[in-house]
This record gives C-alpha cells, structure tokens and sequence, in this order.
C-alpha cells in the first residue's frame, strides 16, 4: 500500500475491498513516492514499530483540578497493532483520560511514556507531533465541503511558489479516493458535499485523514456513540482496519458489545479509577458486561441487549468472537 | 485486432471515473454550482430589457448599466467572500464614501501628492478592515453588530470630520491638483469601441460603447476572487472557517487570520470603489455609500451566498451585481417609477434565499 502512512508492512484491508475499489488502489499503486507526495506529513511520518510493541505506557496516571481528583492510578498501554478499549459510563474519567494522551491536558500524577520515554504532553500538537492523532466526536469535518477538500483541511497539497502557491486538486482528490478505499470505503465521488455521507462513513473518512496524516497511535472518543448498530458495526469493521495496518487504537466506549469484537485490551474506568486492565485473553465478554454494568444490574442488561439486538451485525460478530475466543 | 488489445492499456489522463456516476456527471457538476441561479436570471433580464425598450441595447445606454454594475460588483465580490467566511460587513458602503474623503481632502486641502493620499486612504481602509475584524474575532459578537457600529461610525465622521475640516459636505476641484491624471489613468479612464456594426444600431443612434476603468477591475477582482476561493489554500480555510468554524480550528486552519484578512478585503474593496468613483466623476459627497451596504448583500446572495456562510460564489455576486445593475437602469429606461427597483430587490432577495436553503438542503442530504 504505497500511498499508506508509514509504509505499513502488509496491507490485508486490500484483499477485502471490493472490485472496483481495488483495481482503483492497485492503479494508484504504481504512484509510490510521486513528487506530489514527497513533503507532505505521511511521507515524514516514523515507520510504524511491529505489532506488539508498547507505543504508549501510562504508569499510576492522575489528574486533579485543585481539590477535586478527575483520574487516578491508571496503568495501561497502547501497542502497535492493537485495540485498547476504554471503557466506562458518563462521567467514568474517559474524557479526562482522552484529554491526557490526545495533550489537552497535563497530566498531575505517574508515568506518560511515549516510545519508551517519560513525557510531559503540554499540547494537542505535542501529541500529533508523536503520532498520537485523536478523532472526536464531532469529527472537525466541514459539511458543506466536498470529501477530499476536507480530507486536506489544512493540510492542502499545492503546487508553485509563493505567494501565487495554487492546490494540487488532482493528487488530492487521488489520494482521498485511495486512503479511503484502503480503509474499505468505497466512495462514488470524493467531490460531494461530505454532508452527505452517512455517520459512519464520516468517521471512517475522518480516521483516514489521521492515519493519513502520520499517525501511529489513533484516539476514538466514542465513535459508535451517535450511530445505529448497523453503523456501529461499519465504525468497528474501520477500527479493525486502522489496526491490522499497524496503528495503536485507543477505543473509547460504555459498551462492551462494541468494544469486545475489535479490543485486545481492555481498561475499565469508573469514578476515576482504574477496575483494572486486562488483555482478552483473561477477560471474557459475559465478565466485561459484568464489570461494566456493576454486577447487580447484569441480567436485566444482557437480557435487554439479547432482546434488543440479537440479529445485528454486532452481535454475530460478537459471538463469533466469544467462541473463537 | 491490434488496435482493440492495446485500448484499454491507455490510462486516461483524468483518474477514471467511477461507473456508477452517469455519464451527464459535468453537466450536474456544472448545474450544481452556486451561481447557476443567477446566470439564469441575468439572462433573463438582459432579454426582457433588450426586448421592451429602446435604450437598453444601444450601445450608450449598455454603457450606462455596465458602469453602475462594476462598481457594485467590485464590492459584492468582496462581500461575498466575507459571506462565505460566514461574516457580514456593513460598514462597507460608508467606506467607499470615507476613502474618497480621505484622499480628495488630502489632495485638495493639504496638497499632498495624488498617490500619497490614495496610498493614506488604502492604510486607512486597511486599519478599519483589521479593526472590525480584530473587534468580531476578540469580543465574539456577530459581525452583523460589530459592523453596523462601526457603519455608524464611519457615517458620522465622513460628514462631521469634513465638515470641520473644508466647512462644506463634499470635496471638488481634483482637477487643478498636481498629478491628478496619473491616477485618472488606473482608476478613472475608459475606452470606447465602436458598435456601429450591430444590427440595432442604426445611423441615428450613437455607436460607442464606453468601458470605464471600473469594468476592467471588476473583471479583475471577480477573476482572482473566484481563483483564490477555489484554487488556493486561502479558499478553503473561507469555506471553512464559513461552514464550521470549531472544526475549521481543530485541523488547523488559522480562523483568526481568514477571517481578519477577509475583512480587510471588504475595507479595500471599498476604498477601490472609492477611488474608481472619485476619478470618475471628479467629487466626493460625504453622503458616497451609505446605504448601498445592503445591496452588496443582496449581490451576494441573489449570487448564491448562503446567509449563513460556508457556500457561495464570485462569480455569482458578480452577476448579482449585474442583475441590480440592469433592472436600476432597465426600469429608467422602461418610464417606470425608480422606486419598483426597491420592490423587485426584495423580492430577488426573498426568491434568492429561498433557493439557496433548497440547495444547502439538497447538499447537506444523505445520498
């Protein structure tokens, strides 16, 4: 996958695209180090460590605004080529957390360690300067704008000199068309309005804009929150993507339907603290709704979401996962 | 049999196009586009005058409604894009008056060179077009306030402070001033073309057409407005920090800077209007652009500007003007009382609006 940040050792989101979409990236294959491309952030991006590596490590992290303690003891990490969910209610400590490693925030206590080195994050561009990108809630995209305008927001392409620099609207244009493919969506037109795409091909156009863009550690602050499961399965079929290409994926959420299928890893906050972090293999999914929804109300709950949900997309997958798990 | 092996190793210099776009693709884009509205509606109006009267078409009367667009249309233009930022400017009127007080009075009552005062009056408008947009950027309130305040402002002191300082409400005599034609020559000549051949124009009737100065300008501006909207980086942060200025922010564009240089724009729209007027008719009332503020707006709109920013068009303002331009003089022309020209804008205006939320809707819909 030339056009790919990093140069991500195998791509295998290429074997499950559809026809077209796949002769398309195949074409643009060919492009590997075009003059267009040289200079702009994903060619300046580090090479993504192999799957397994620590990227981030938070040791007893903490926060406290004066007297009040927001987050405490949190000890978890992020490795190249897994999903570490997050998950928690309102009010858990997940903004706070996201807050922390996006670099909104300075952390008050423990171990920030990014590449193996204790850091201070004083700013969100401290941390994309690391790789660590994070995608909102609100997706910072323009609606009315067409997709690869917003693909390239400011980050334009342009060709010429300064003052009279003009945008490269065709490599810009071919290169969202092939980001998004390799992520597996598969858009008619990157010209239109990104207004009209539906939630979760938003989200999945705004996490191809941060692997893009460098990053090798991706943020998701609740990316299924606003979606239907329909959507919420395509949201997680992209997570799953921005992982097999190498990428650290932090995964906010306070559903552990959601957060099971695609986690490696799982982190549970509540009230601030850390119930402790877990890797799959110690963490069964009957355990996480447990854990999650506080043990009393858990049979109310799984009942509910068998009732609610049981053909959905999520849960098959979900239950695929349980009993291959 | 050769030649159908090799076709289709030929790449096409445009990526391919995907199969489940029709192939009539340019045409929708083309139709899409903001400003289509308003080439319609010109077209309609230059017909309908050239069809029910006499002057209209003929070359000196054609002179008379080019003239009186351009000057719009260089500030609609500028307008626009500052719309399309997502900001209003209604001090830009009351400038085109201040510009050319300042600098008639400059060359008239202090004898300073006549580029010396077009340049003070060029750092004038640059200083009120940072101010209104430093104000809109630092306190936070609608542009719609900041603006109409600094409007105010402006309209005062453009009689106040000339009042005080020549005793008289307009400024006349550039001519006697040293220097006073070099600037008539950018801002304040024309040429004229012989139209003699077009079948209308009989023996009778006088074959010139004039193109001012004003014309060429406008020309101009609409061509490098339209360039940097869409062609430059600086277009898509206007678009942007217009559509959705929180997420504008969180990629990185510099919202500050857009929107500040976007009211700059507007200030020196105005002081070139008002340097295109001054050289033109040779006075400077006080009174120059007030209340022309709003037709700028309508320009814009009737050009496809959405009120809300994040859409619209150079060109589609251009035309806007255009509109405004032939209907002033078409209805002049037609005998018919001036003040329908008010009627028919707000109706324009209404239409406009009405047809640009449709379009926003239709973009905005999941396809």
């Amino acid at each position: 996958m030339s056009t790919a940040a990093g140069g991500t050792p195998t791509d295998p989101a290429r074997s499950e695209t559809t026809g077209p979409a796949r002769s398309e990236t195949r074409e643009l294959g060919g492009d590997d180090g075009s003059p267009a491309l040289a200079g702009t952030p994903a060619a300046d991006a580090p090479v993504l460590p192999p799957k397994g590596t620590p990227i981030i490590e938070v040791v007893d992290l903490g926060k406290s605004y004066g007297s009040v303690i927001a987050l405490r003891d949190i000890t978890t990490s992020v490795r190249a080529g897994e999903v570490t969910c997050v998950l928690g209610d309102n009010g858990a400590g997940k903004s706070t957390f996201i807050k922390i490693l996006a670099g909104a925030h300075e952390h008050s206590h423990g171990k920030f360690i990014v590449d193996g080195v204790s850091r201070n994050m004083s700013s969100p561009r401290a941390a994309l300067a690391l790789g660590i990108a994070t995608v909102f809630q609100d997706l910072a995209v323009v609606p009315l704008m067409p997709v690869w305008r917003n693909f390239f927001l400011g980050s334009e392409l342009t060709k010429g000199v300064t003052p009279f620099k003009w945008l490269d609207t065709q490599s810009m244009k071919r290169i969202t068309k092939a980001e998004l493919s390799a992520m597996g969506i598969d858009l008619r037109d990157v010209d239109q309005p990104i207004g009209t795409l539906s939630g979760g091909e938003r989200q999945c156009v705004a996490i191809a804009r941060a692997v893009y863009f460098g990053a090798r550690v991706l943020i998701l602050d609740e990316p299924t929150a606003a979606l239907g499961v329909r959507q919420s399965g395509v949201v997680l079929k992209y997570i799953a993507k921005a992982r097999d290409r190498g990428l650290g994926v932090v995964f906010i959420t306070h559903n552990p339907h959601h957060a099971y299928p695609v986690g490696d890893r799982f982190m549970l906050l509540r009230r601030g603290r850390s119930l402790g972090d877990f890797p799959k293999a110690e963490m069964p999914l009957d355990e996480l709704v447990r854990m999650m929804a506080g043990g009393a109300e858990l049979d109310a709950l799984s009942h509910e979401l068998e009732r609610s949900m049981p053909d959905s997309d999520v849960t098959r997958e979900m239950r695929a996962e349980v009993s291959g798990a | 049999m050769s030649t159908t092996a090799q076709a289709p190793t030929e790449t096409p210099e445009t990526p391919p196009g995907d199969e489940r776009l029709a192939g009539s693709h340019h045409m929708a884009a083309v139709l899409r586009r903001p400003e289509v509205g308003a080439a319609v509606a010109a077209l309609a109006i230059l017909i309908f005058f050239a069809a029910t009267t006499e002057s209209f078409k003929m070359p000196a009367g054609a002179s008379t409604w080019i003239f009186t667009s351009s000057s719009f249309g260089i500030m609609a233009v500028a307008v626009a894009l500052l719309m399309i930022g997502g900001e209003f400017d209604l001090s830009a009127g009351a400038m085109v008056g201040t510009t050319g007080l300042t600098t008639g009075i400059l060359m008239t009552e202090y004898g300073l060179n006549v580029w010396i005062s077009i340049g003070a009056a060029l750092a004038l408008a640059v200083a009120l077009g940072v101010l209104n947009g430093v104000l809109v950027m630092r306190t936070g309130l609608p542009s719609f306030i900041v603006t109409l305040g600094t409007f105010f402002v402006l309209q005062g002191c453009n009689l106040a402070v000339t009042k005080l300082l020549i005793g008289k409400v307009s400024v006349t005599g550039f001519q006697d001033v040293e220097g006073y034609f070099s600037g008539q020559q950018f801002f304040g000549s024309f040429v004229r073309l012989d139209l003699g051949w077009l079948p209308w124009v009989t023996a009778d009737d006088s074959p010139t057409l004039t193109i001012y100065a004003a014309t060429f300008w406008w020309v101009a501006v609409t061509a490098l407005a339209t360039w940097v909207l869409l062609k430059t980086r600086a277009g898509n942060w206007i678009f942007a920090v217009g559509g959705a200025q929180t997420s504008a922010r969180q990629v990185g564009v510099p919202v500050f800077r857009t929107k500040v240089g976007l009211f700059v724009t507007t200030a020196v729209a105005g002081w070139l209007v008002g340097m295109l007027s001054l050289f033109k008719t040779t006075t400077v009332q006080s009174t120059t652009g007030v209340g022309q503020e709003f037709i700028y707006i309508i320009c814009a709109v009737v050009g496809g500007c959405l009120l809300t920013g994040g859409y619209g068009s150079a060109v589609g303002a251009a035309l806007g003007a255009l509109i405004y331009g032939m209907v002033g003089q078409g209805i002049v022309y037609q005998n018919w009382d001036n003040d329908w020209l008010y009627a028919f804008l707000g109706v324009m205006l209404l239409g406009a609006v009405l047809v640009n939320n449709w379009v926003k809707a239709r973009a905005e819909a999941v396809r």
